[in-house]
């Protein structure tokens, strides 16, 4: 039987090199087909991240890249009516296998959305230490002080915001808002970080700095983003997929491979017409 | 030509949309004026002492107050909570299903006129409460000590407890639809943050979605309180209307303000007596334009105000 550990603070997966050279896998997509009731929006999705990286998700809307990245800590099921069938295997765990929790799934996959969410009825430092606290961790309060104060510092929004820690989370800009939501989804030591869309309500300076912080963090944390801007994918990601719906309305997997390779010498032409701004 | 008709429509509509803010003020300007002798000679103290006697011409609503507030506080303490865990049940977790079909038999029991609400607890609730409830409570809760004075003295039936439970009845379905339109509009992004964290459920509806919908809760049990606070003809048929005493028992025959007004408003036969009953409608109205105003300012806050959705 499977059971997930609940990973204590810091990166669980290594970002080492594996002595043949290449990198640990962090994650791995297989065979995924992702439903909303009976409309099949993924199809067949096979793929690898490594670990250590940022894998970038493009291709245009409805192609089901949000989707996709919502499979993987179990989140997509969580629009009523929605399902998945296939294999997501976050680290070694299986997070579609039977025994998999989902719950349990989430605390070691962290997750930032579209639009900044941080919890408005609670203060900056509530807001980061809101993980720690679901997970039971028992800490004093001067560890949780140096477990706040580290992730927002990893979140490169701590200069900003160590006057203002009791002060809600609503009261911050855009930009600094959804750098809190980065910061909480890192408090609790995720081996994975999701970003979907993430740039997409922002304007282009903090969105500059949130790429930047992607880059900072890819060391220590896998990150998959989901991206409409494929400039975007282009500067923060090492790892793209495209994917795009096929005539039938499922999404599908194009290509996979290396940013520089997808975006200078694409495979199959339907990737080069996309990021040639053909269609999409 | 055009311009000339436009504007005629313009003012007459203007004026017919007046009506509403003078009919208001109309009503508050002759209650004042009405009770202007009782308000000049009691001043404040009205609202606190007790005695109220006609025939010596002397007039206190302090027991009428008393007897609405503990009403209002037994109604607002059995309704809210379930009119808050009803509405988490119905957005967070009813099958989709069962969701409109629940929402609009909820709805149906706030539009019960509450004659029937009357009827039903003068023969049904009070014989209840008389043969079993209170009985029940007197013999286990009666021998502890403070708690015990609560549920002391001859049960009847019809009384104070009688008369904030049909409050309750009656309320609940007004406090759940509102925090059900509150509850359901807490944006999702709030719920799917908090699962992402890997909390539970539960987690995500008492960490996220109830601190989120807090204002517009309490907004919703206040207008519950406002409906408690001037609800006449269902507490008037169970409350008892005898005794104005202030006693800790909540199997005191009381009066609420409404009750009051309702039985006695065809007795007044002294200008003083007439003077005080207006009083205590202007009371009324007075608490019920400022705790509906606070109503809306929480709901608002919340998002979840519609046009019309506040009764």
């Amino acid at each position: 039987m499977i059971t997930l550990r609940r990973p204590e603070a810091g990166p669980a997966v290594p970002a080492e090199p594996t002595p043949h050279g290449r990198r640990a896998n962090a994650i791995r997509v297989e065979h995924l087909d992702a439903y909303y009731g009976t409309h099949r929006a993924i199809g067949g999705v096979t793929f690898d991240v490594a670990a250590g990286t940022v894998t970038a998700i493009i291709g245009p809307s409805g192609c089901g890249k949000s989707t996709l990245v919502r499979c993987i800590n179990r989140m997509h099921e969580v629009t009523p009516g929605a399902y998945a069938r296939g294999s997501v295997f976050v680290g070694d765990v299986d997070v579609y296998s039977p025994y998999a929790d989902p719950v349990a799934v989430r605390s070691i996959v962290g997750m930032v959305f579209q639009k900044p969410n941080p919890f408005p009825m609670m203060s900056v430092y509530e807001n980061v230490a809101a993980g720690p606290r679901l997970r039971g961790w028992r800490l004093s309060r001067r560890e949780m002080d140096d477990l706040v104060e580290r992730n927002l510092l990893r979140a490169a929004l701590w200069d900003e915001v160590k006057d203002k820690l009791h002060r809600s989370g609503a009261a911050l800009s855009g930009g600094q808002q959804q750098r809190l939501c980065i910061a909480r989804a890192l408090a609790t030591g995720p081996s994975v970080l999701l970003m979907d869309e993430p740039c997409s309500a922002l304007d282009p300076i903090a969105t500059y700095r949130i790429e930047e912080l992607m880059r900072e963090l890819s060391r220590e944390v896998t990150i998959v983003i989901v991206t409409h801007n494929m400039q975007q994918a282009s500067r923060v990601s090492e790892f793209t997929a495209f994917l795009l719906a096929g005539e039938d309305g499922v999404g599908r997997l194009v290509e996979f491979g290396t940013t520089e390779e997808l975006f200078t010498t694409p495979k199959d032409e339907r990737t080069e017409a996309y990021i040639t701004g053909r269609f999409g | 030509m055009t311009s000339r008709a436009d504007r005629v429509f313009a003012w007459s509509v203007g004026a017919l949309a007046l009506l509403v803010p003078l009919t208001l003020l109309g009503i508050a300007l002759l209650l004042l004026v009405d009770a202007w002798p009782s308000v000049a000679r009691y001043g404040l103290s009205f609202l606190v002492t007790t005695e109220w006697d006609p025939v010596k011409l002397v007039f206190g609503a302090g027991g009428y107050v008393f007897g609405t507030l503990v009403t209002t506080a037994i109604a607002i303490l059995l309704a809210a909570p379930v009119a808050i865990g009803a509405s988490v049940f119905l957005v967070e977790y009813a099958p989709r299903l069962v969701r409109g079909p629940l929402a609009f038999l909820i709805e149906v029991l706030a539009y019960i006129p509450s004659i029937v609400y009357g009827l039903w607890g003068f023969f049904v609730l009070v014989p209840f409460m008389r043969t079993t409830v209170e009985p029940a409570l007197q013999g286990t809760l009666g021998g502890v000590p403070l708690l015990g004075a609560l549920f002391s003295g001859p049960v009847v039936g019809l009384d104070l407890l009688t008369g904030g439970l049909v409050l309750a009845i009656m309320i609940l379905p007004i406090i759940l639809a509102i925090a059900r339109e509150v509850v359901s509009a807490v944006p999702s992004a709030q719920r799917e943050g908090m699962l992402a964290l890997g909390a539970t459920r539960w987690e995500t509806v008492s960490r996220a979605v109830l601190p989120y919908a807090r204002a517009g809760i309490v907004g919703a049990a206040v207008l519950g309180v406002a409906r408690a606070f001037g609800e006449t003809m269902a507490v008037t048929m169970v409350v008892g209307n005898s005794s104005t005493d202030i006693s800790p028992s909540l199997f005191t025959p009381g009066y609420t303000l409404a009750s009051a007004i309702a039985n006695q408003f065809t007795e007044a036969d002294s200008e003083l007596y007439f003077s005080a009953i207006v009083e205590i409608a202007l009371v009324l109205l007075l608490v019920a334009i400022v705790v509906n105003a606070a109503a809306r300012v929480l709901i608002r806050r919340t998002g979840a105000a519609r046009e019309g959705m506040i009764l």
